[in-house]
């Protein structure tokens, strides 16, 4: 075996790339979206104190998937970062879109300069004042942002998971048919996600100034059951309930983000 | 983005510190500040069978100039606790933003708020750090009351200059006109008052702070001026509106002022 002295930056690039999204596929995928009262995050995580969506300030909130350690510190900067900038100017100079910059800065940089990239994607979501002024940045494990203002999947399966979000998807839903369909997108046609298995917050409009809110299991149950008749046009999003469960394989997921990795 | 050997904790102030910030300004004292300050003056806590009530008048003064009418006093610290200020005005008021935000940022980035005898512990910090500054004259002596998520009760703190922390049992006043805010409210308080019983008594108290008192505001009625009154209850802090302050002080005046006519002396 020779020793590889020299391995082409494509290469190099390319091994880190595959590192990171093999291992965030791995982990369970994450589901925002808009409503007609702001933004729901919906997370497939069984644990109730360990959590992936959390607030950073007034109308802005973050969520992670991959690595607990390392989104768990990306937000608690996020947090400081936000904090700080509110007490040197105001309130109102702190924005998604400049805490956005600041991750992606930072997760292209140890992309590249590091040995080990980050193994994470994240998402800060901004609740705007009114309806179509919702932000939602997608910034993954290289640092490239994607902007998006009505819906986006972060982790595993993303692309399988989006397109049965995206066959119902409606901007004016409330909260409990957004619910429903983010987590029959999140568990595919043959398997149901309980109350307990997701973890759930919303950026609301009429929550006043801190505007996130966590929904509590008692309620998630209760806006899932809620018309059980009558949502029968999310039961029959057709044909791609097949790939979605062949897309478990961690190898194949990230396929919407196929030009991450250069 | 700090590393994990230097991250600064749930702790705003050590956030700030890390980044160039000193929060509480160094100042070696050298005799009293060569002009006037503004000062904020009664404030009125009050335990009540739903909680606690707070209260502060309006009035900021500057020497024997009144600098400001419609000071509020009266600030929520986060949902379930409130702070109330007298002495310096500006470094009072920069001590409840960063108290504010140092709740805030704990319970962003430990997932959960501090307990209400840690928050009051924060505060008593933040007094200990003006130290320098009230030596020259600045002093802040705020007023802390919470709902106790955990024991279910409202809960008074009370500080000194120095951030010497007191709780009080039942109520406390503080400011210029404390000490006459304080007697009413002794003379008046009973054990779980209404609501209504209780913002009455705060509104007379500082009536009565304000009528001994220069520098403490009473009710402007032309201006439509009212004390800031807030109730923190396990529904959390809420400010009382202005026209249910200015019924509970037409109820006072309507007492006082029947005092009045039965005291006049017919023959003289």
């Amino acid at each position: 075996m020779s020793m590889p002295f020299y391995v082409a930056p494509e290469q190099f690039m390319k091994d880190k790339a595959d590192f990171a999204r093999k291992n965030i596929a791995r982990g369970r995928p994450l589901v925002a979206t808009v409503y007609a009262e702001g933004i729901v995050i919906c997370a497939e995580n069984t644990s109730r104190s360990l959590h992936k969506v959390s607030e950073i300030y007034d109308q802005i909130a973050f969520a992670g998937v991959g690595r607990y350690n390392e989104f768990d510190q990306l937000r608690r900067s996020g947090v400081q970062y936000a904090d700080i900038k509110g007490y040197q100017y105001s309130r109102e100079d702190v924005d998604a879109r400049s805490l956005a910059n600041l991750y992606a800065q930072y997760m292209g940089n140890v992309f590249t300069h590091e040995m080990k990239p980050l193994e994470v994607e994240i998402l800060v979501a901004e609740v705007g004042a009114a309806p179509g002024q919702d932000q939602l940045f997608h910034i993954l494990y290289d640092g490239s942002v994607v902007d998006e203002d009505r819906m986006t999947v972060l982790g595993g399966e993303a692309e399988s998971i989006a397109r049965r979000l995206e066959a119902t998807f409606d901007p004016g839903w409330d909260l409990g048919a957004a619910l429903r369909a983010a987590s029959k997108a999140l568990s595919g046609d043959d398997r149901a996600l309980g109350a307990g298995e997701l973890e759930v917050a919303v950026l609301a409009r009429s929550n006043g100034r801190r505007a996130f809110r966590r929904v509590e299991t008692a309620e998630i149950e209760a806006l899932l059951a809620e018309p059980a008749g009558q949502p029968s046009s999310d039961q029959d999003s057709p044909g791609d309930a097949g790939d979605g469960v062949t897309g478990a394989e961690p190898g194949n997921e990230a396929a919407g983000t196929p030009e991450a990795g250069e | 983005m700090f590393s994990p050997q230097e991250d600064p904790g749930p702790s705003f102030t050590d956030v700030l510190r890390k980044v160039g910030h000193e929060p509480f300004a160094v100042s070696q004292p050298s005799g009293p500040a060569p002009f006037e300050i503004r000062h904020g003056t009664t404030i009125v806590a009050i335990r009540y069978a739903d909680g606690v009530l707070m209260a502060g008048d309006r009035r900021a003064t500057a020497g024997s100039s009144i600098a400001h009418r419609t000071m509020d006093k009266v600030h929520p610290a986060d949902r379930h606790s409130g702070v109330a200020i007298a002495g310096a005005a500006g470094p009072a008021m920069e001590m409840v933003k960063l108290f504010q935000l140092q709740l805030e940022h704990y319970e962003k980035v430990e997932g959960s708020a501090l307990s209400l005898e840690g928050k009051a512990n924060q505060l008593s910090g933040m007094v200990r750090a003006n130290l320098g500054m009230a030596m020259q004259g600045f002093v802040v002596v705020p007023l802390f009351a919470g709902y106790d998520l955990r024991r279910g009760v409202g809960r008074i703190y009370t500080y000194d200059p120095t951030g010497g922390r007191y709780e009080e049992t039942d109520f406390h006043a503080d400011g210029s006109g404390g000490r006459d805010a304080r007697t009413t409210v002794k003379l008046g308080w009973k054990a779980n008052m209404d609501r209504s019983a209780a913002i009455e008594l705060a509104v007379r108290a500082l009536w009565q702070a304000a009528d001994e008192d220069s520098a403490t505001g009473g009710p402007d009625a032309i201006r439509k001026i009212y004390p800031t009154v807030a109730t923190i209850t396990a529904a959390g802090f809420e400010r009382v509106a202005e026209s249910e302050v200015a019924e509970a002080f037409g109820t006072v005046v309507a007492t006082l002022s029947e005092a009045e006519i039965q005291s006049e002396v017919p023959d003289r």
